[in-house]
């Protein structure tokens, strides 16, 4: 039976509405998207032809509401619904509710969901069809660590507790099963053989009418706390026969639950064996699908709307494979510091060099495929992924080296990103040589770069720029200009790579200073010569070589970006109100989140990094700590309140 | 040639730089430091951080008391500076000087900036940390210093608001200062204002009390009123300080340009070369309009020639013309050959005319040795016309500007607007020579007038002791006659490098359109 889609309800956001919408676009399908109040003015939003209000902005209340977002396809007339990835996309009940409403549901049958929603299952489903698995043993013993608790419910790494030793089995499986539990309603765990240096290696899948299509494998090795980072396809250093038995095992996996739609079977590759195991299989389109589609030259979304309206893939729409894509995920996460998730306004979002976006390439080059643009703001209600930057080259190396270019001179301002780790990730020689694994950034440990000291110069002149062009008396006197000289000018920055709020504490960070001097000949700095300035520019020399600095005055932050990175600061001002000033010993706020518990009460002494109280943003716990000795003097907040970033929410005095 | 110009003006600036340094470093290494152990800031830090960021400060007088026992700028900085948007006269006492006692110097200073305030409309900033009186020099500033207080009010009379911020002692005569002003910040611990310290108090009346009690800032703030603001500290004082003049709504009274000054260049030839074109012996003349093109405004659309020469075939010793500097209309007399005769007389009085006709500013470059002496020019009336040209300068209504550039000796000092003839601003150039003569020829005259007298007498003149005089003469003529004697004596606002000129004179010219003028009327302009 085949129904031709002709109006598509995307119950998702971000980067994988706008990606199924360029799709639809392409194809003259009409696109509708839902949205939760966070995400109104976000440009998936605005691009689709009709959008319906999800109220509220936790994804419970909006994102998961599978009633809502039924209710939103019968008000606008949709005919079909893509599910994206996450949020519902591999809810069976779901599935089941769209196709009793009429509609299209774009994604395999809800059996197919529910056969391999539950690991346990699954796995023993894939060890009848004779694909690899890897066996629990039944009483461990020493030799078998570690091991591995994951839940069976879970997925992209959530709920996952590696063991390394047997006194700890117990407690993880415990602490596993009651996270399992809160987190997916299901309490089931399963234990797994932990292969310690293994990759992450899965085929993509499109089951239709007409059988299993098999386009290739990626390596999704790099990751951080289980959640990739980068990905590419084909995966390098993989023997043409352990290829082929892969690519095999995913074709008899598909087949043997009868698959229809885009689908990811994962295997564990242990490369010193020359092995792997099936992992799960994910009933979905995956958020790494691009590089499949740039080497294989074919649109998943369109291949996937395809087999919804009941056809077998055209062959005409699947090019030929060719080069090597690799893929970064850019999230507003901070690398240095634990990679806390990220909040705010991103004040730029500019890549150059983009050959396209949501869509196939003609030639090798870049692709963008991004949730955000310029001034969209990253709430703390989802996923911290910004977007997603391919390239496409001749070979592995040309595509890392590209796309490490792109990053570097990518312009991304106002949240910290991971864009510094993934260009250490693609420069990195262990990298470069294919040497990875899913331990790869516990290996090589990511080391933040330390920015050209020039940078900061820069950035002091641009704002020295923008006064001298905003002065409204003496417009024509050289700036700083002095008839009698008796110091520098100084300017002060504090780092905000560190944006507004993530320093735990009120304790300023040492400022950067930079000393100057103005007058008759322009600036005039140590060790420099001043080339040109303006408030968006400043080329400096040093040693003979020039380099221009682009720089970005958004208030008191100011961006420098140059060839060699990026670097975010925020200007310290000469004066502080001292009603507006924080007392010395108060705990600000990290980021925007909900205070879960407090663990003192006011007039409790406290000793240097005891935790006063945790908050949770963004699906993560963040216990905030005395900076020092003291007795809490002020705690202003209680479990349930929703604090703002940079929010006192109490003091420590330290004992005299 | 023009290398030894260059090394010689180089070599005179290198010496202003080194008295600058003097004055800068206050008291000393050991003071500053002692001050700066205290938590405090000198004078100019204050001022650096009072200005708005990358705003200029054209310090005035910093020579001042240069040549006397007290120190290079005597224990205060005075200057002009845009806080807020807003160019105000600051002044600040420099309390690693002797406590930032005041000598008759510094009274002299302040009083000029005073003077700068009042004629320009300007608010004034005090940052007051004083001792008070230099007591061995009493006599010479406790009588004339009362001006100091009575200029504060009757500023505030004139709705030029004056602003206190005290930082330290600001004691006995001290305290009117915070007392005569409008505004009166005072940082917490730190500000002492009081008529009378404990020991005076006891001594009169036998009332024991400390010096919080009596004048502490935290008092001030909250018993006695004297202190509007409590600064946390000294820091914050500054920033009041600033808030309190983003709040007076200050708005340039006359600014046919604030709104719209036109787009300007910058000078047609190369300012650099400024130190080549000034000979290194006065003796040699320089063409004025060489020394023109390079401060004032270039070719530009709006500009289509940055000088029109007035009467450029007559009284050729004399050069006049229009020009604009910062896009600002102005007329400049500048000396070409040295010696002022009848026509350039005549030609400056009627182009002072001109000038007050157009309400245009007038700059006056200086390098002459005075009127034409002799039968011939007395017989041609030059006494008449040097007359002429003080008259025309004296009460031409529109705002002057004086730079000395070379020499201004007799009375051509008075017909170019000499000091006593009240230009708004006068700057001195390091290769500048001021006297009532030459001292050559003032050792000379001397030595004429006394061999005169003595052979009158019948008495035989004494060569040795002649030849002595007029060697002591010279040498002292000529010491007091250059620019840091001069500018140590208050007679100028400052020796400036001759580069920055430009940027002077446009500081000064937007500092002027604070006040309004309307040139001098009654006459139509006489022709001469």
């Amino acid at each position: 039976m085949t129904s031709t889609i002709r109006r598509l309800l995307v119950a998702n956001r971000g980067e994988i509405a706008r990606r199924v919408f360029a799709t639809c676009r392409r194809l003259g399908i009409e696109t509708v998207a839902v949205h939760s109040d966070a995400d109104a003015a976000m440009p998936f939003v605005t691009e689709a032809d009709l959008a319906v209000r999800l109220p509220g902005s936790a994804p419970a209340d909006t994102y998961l509401r599978s009633d809502l977002i039924l209710d939103a396809a019968r008000r606008t007339g949709a005919d079909a619904v893509h599910p994206g990835y996450g949020f519902l996309s591999e809810n069976a009940g779901f599935a089941r509710a769209v196709i009793e409403a009429g509609l299209t549901w774009v994604g395999p049958a809800p059996e197919s969901i529910e056969a391999m929603g539950s690991k346990v299952r699954a796995k023993e489903l894939m060890r009848r069809a004779g694909v690899p698995v890897l066996e629990a043993p039944r009483s461990p013993t020493e030799a078998d660590l570690p091991l591995v608790v994951k839940a069976s419910a879970g997925g992209g790494g959530r709920g996952m507790r590696v063991v390394r030793s047997l006194a700890d089995l117990r407690g993880e499986l415990e602490a596993a099963s009651a996270e399992a539990a809160s987190a997916f309603g299901d309490g089931h765990v399963f234990v797994e053989p932990y292969v310690e240096r293994g990759r992450h290696v899965e085929v993509q899948v499109v089951g239709h009418p007409n059988g299993i299509l098999v386009l290739g494998e990626r390596d999704c090795s790099i990751q951080r706390r289980h959640q990739k980072v980068l990905e590419e396809s084909p995966a390098p250093h993989l023997p043409d026969a352990t290829r082929a038995s892969l690519h095999e095992a995913a074709r008899a996996a598909a087949a043997s639950i009868d698959y229809r739609g885009a689908g990811t079977v994962e295997f564990l590759y242990d490369a010193a064996t020359d092995r792997f195991y099936f992992l799960e299989m994910n009933t979905r389109l995956q958020v790494e699908h691009p590089v499949t589609e740039l080497v294989h030259g074919v649109d998943l979304v369109e291949l996937q709307l395809a087999v919804a309206e009941g056809h077998s893939p055209d062959p005409r729409t699947i090019g030929e494979t060719y080069g090597h894509a690799i893929e970064v995920r850019l999230y507003a996460e901070d690398p240095a510091a634990d990679w806390q998730p990220q909040s705010g306004v991103l004040t730029l979002v500019d890549v150059p060099g983009v050959d396209a976006a949501f869509d196939l390439l003609n030639r090798p080059g870049l692709r963008l495929d991004s949730g955000v643009q310029s001034g969209s703001e990253v709430s703390i209600h989802y996923d911290a992924m910004l977007a997603k930057l391919v390239a496409w080259a001749p070979t592995r190396e040309h595509a890392a080296r590209r796309l490490a270019a792109a990053l570097r001179g990518a312009r991304l301002h106002g949240v910290t990103t991971n864009r510094d780790l993934l260009v250490s990730v693609l420069d990195h020689p262990a990298f470069v040589a294919g040497e990875i694994g899913t331990t790869f950034l516990v290996d090589h440990p990511f080391a933040p770069p330390s920015p050209a000291p020039d940078a900061f110069v820069a950035a002091a002149l641009a704002l020295a720029e923008r006064d001298r062009l905003a002065r409204t008396v003496q417009q024509g006197v050289p700036v700083a200009w002095r008839n009698v000289v008796s110091q520098p000018q100084i300017t002060r920055f504090t780092r905000s790579s560190a944006q507004v709020g993530t320093r735990a504490t009120a304790q300023a960070d040492d400022p950067i200073t930079v000393e100057w001097y103005g007058g008759r000949d322009g600036y005039v700095v140590d060790g420099l010569t001043v080339r040109a300035t303006s408030p968006t520019g400043v080329t400096l020399e040093a040693d003979g070589v020039a380099t221009t600095y682009d720089v970005r005055i958004t208030g008191e932050r100011v961006d420098v970006d140059a060839p060699s990175g990026h670097v975010a600061l925020t200007v310290v001002p000469r004066f502080t109100d001292p009603a507006d000033a924080v007392a010395g010993g108060s705990l600000l706020a990290p980021m925007p989140g909900t205070v879960v518990s407090v663990a003192v009460a006011k007039g409790d002494d406290v000793a240097t990094g005891e935790p006063v109280l945790i908050i949770e943003a963004m699906k993560m716990q963040h216990t905030v700590s005395a900076p020092q000795a003291g007795t809490v003097t002020d705690l202003s907040v209680r479990p349930g309140d929703q604090v703002a970033a940079g929010e006192v929410l109490a003091v420590v005095e330290e004992k005299q | 040639m023009t290398a030894t110009n260059r090394e010689a003006m180089l070599a005179k600036l290198a010496g202003l730089d080194a008295e600058h340094a003097k004055a800068v470093g206050g008291g000393g290494q050991k003071y500053v430091e002692r001050h700066h152990a205290r938590g405090k800031l000198l004078p100019r830090e204050r001022i650096e951080l009072l200005v708005d960021p990358g705003s200029a400060f054209l310090e005035l007088s910093p020579l001042a008391g240069w040549g006397s026992d007290f120190t290079v700028g005597a224990s205060v900085v005075t200057g002009i500076g845009v806080v807020e948007g807003v160019e105000c006269l600051i002044t600040a006492n420099d309390p690693s000087v002797k406590g930032g006692a005041s000598n008759p110097w510094t009274v002299k200073k302040i009083f000029r900036a005073s003077q700068i305030a009042e004629e320009n409309n300007l608010p004034t900033i005090s940052l007051v940390e004083s001792g008070g009186a230099d007591l061995p020099t009493q006599k010479e500033i406790f009588i004339p210093g009362g001006k100091l207080f009575r200029d504060l009010t009757r500023a505030s009379a004139r709705k030029q608001p004056t602003v206190a911020l005290v930082f330290g002692n600001s004691t006995a005569g001290g305290a009117y200062v915070p007392g005569m002003s409008d505004y009166t910040v005072m940082v917490k611990e730190q500000a002492k204002v009081f008529l009378g310290g404990p020991p005076l108090v006891k001594m009169a009346t036998g009332e024991e009390a400390d010096d919080e009690s009596l004048g502490g800032a935290s008092m001030h703030a909250r018993i006695s009123g004297l202190a509007d603001y409590l600064a946390e500290d000294e820091l914050d004082a500054i920033r009041i300080g600033r808030r309190i003049v983003a709040r007076l709504n200050r708005r340039k009274v006359q600014s046919p340009m604030s709104e719209s000054v036109p787009s300007f260049v910058v000078p047609d030839a190369d300012v650099e070369s400024l130190l080549d074109l000034i000979p290194a012996d006065l003796k040699e003349p320089f063409d004025p309009r060489e020394v023109i093109v390079r401060l004032v405004d270039g070719t530009s659309p709006g500009n289509a020639r940055p000088f029109d020469e007035f009467k450029p075939l007559y009284g050729a010793s004399l050069v006049t013309g229009w020009a604009r500097i910062h896009g600002r209309p102005i007329g400049i007399l500048a000396n070409a050959q040295g010696v002022l005769f009848s026509e350039e007389a005549q030609k400056a009085t009627q182009f002072i005319q001109l000038a007050n006709q157009a309400d245009t500013p007038l700059l006056f470059l200086h390098n002459t040795t005075g009127y034409m002496v002799g039968a011939e020019y007395e017989q041609g009336g030059i006494i008449k016309h040097g007359a002429q040209m003080i008259n025309a300068v004296s009460n031409s209504t529109v705002p002057h500007l004086s730079v000395i550039m070379g020499a201004s000796y007799g009375a051509g000092n008075y017909g170019m607007n000499g000091r006593a003839y009240d230009p708004r601003f006068l700057f001195t150039w390091p290769s500048a020579k001021s006297a009532v003569m030459g001292p050559a020829q003032l050792a000379g005259v001397l030595s004429i007038v006394a061999r005169a007298a003595t052979e009158a007498r019948g008495q035989e003149y004494d060569e040795k002791g002649d030849s002595e005089m007029r060697a002591f003469v010279e040498a002292s003529v000529e010491e007091q006659s250059l620019p840091f004697f001069l500018s140590g004596m208050l007679y100028d606002d400052g020796v400036i490098d001759p580069r920055d000129t430009r940027t002077v004179l446009a500081i000064c010219l937007s500092v002027i359109e604070n006040a309004p003028f309307t040139g001098a009327g009654g006459y139509g302009v006489f022709r001469t």
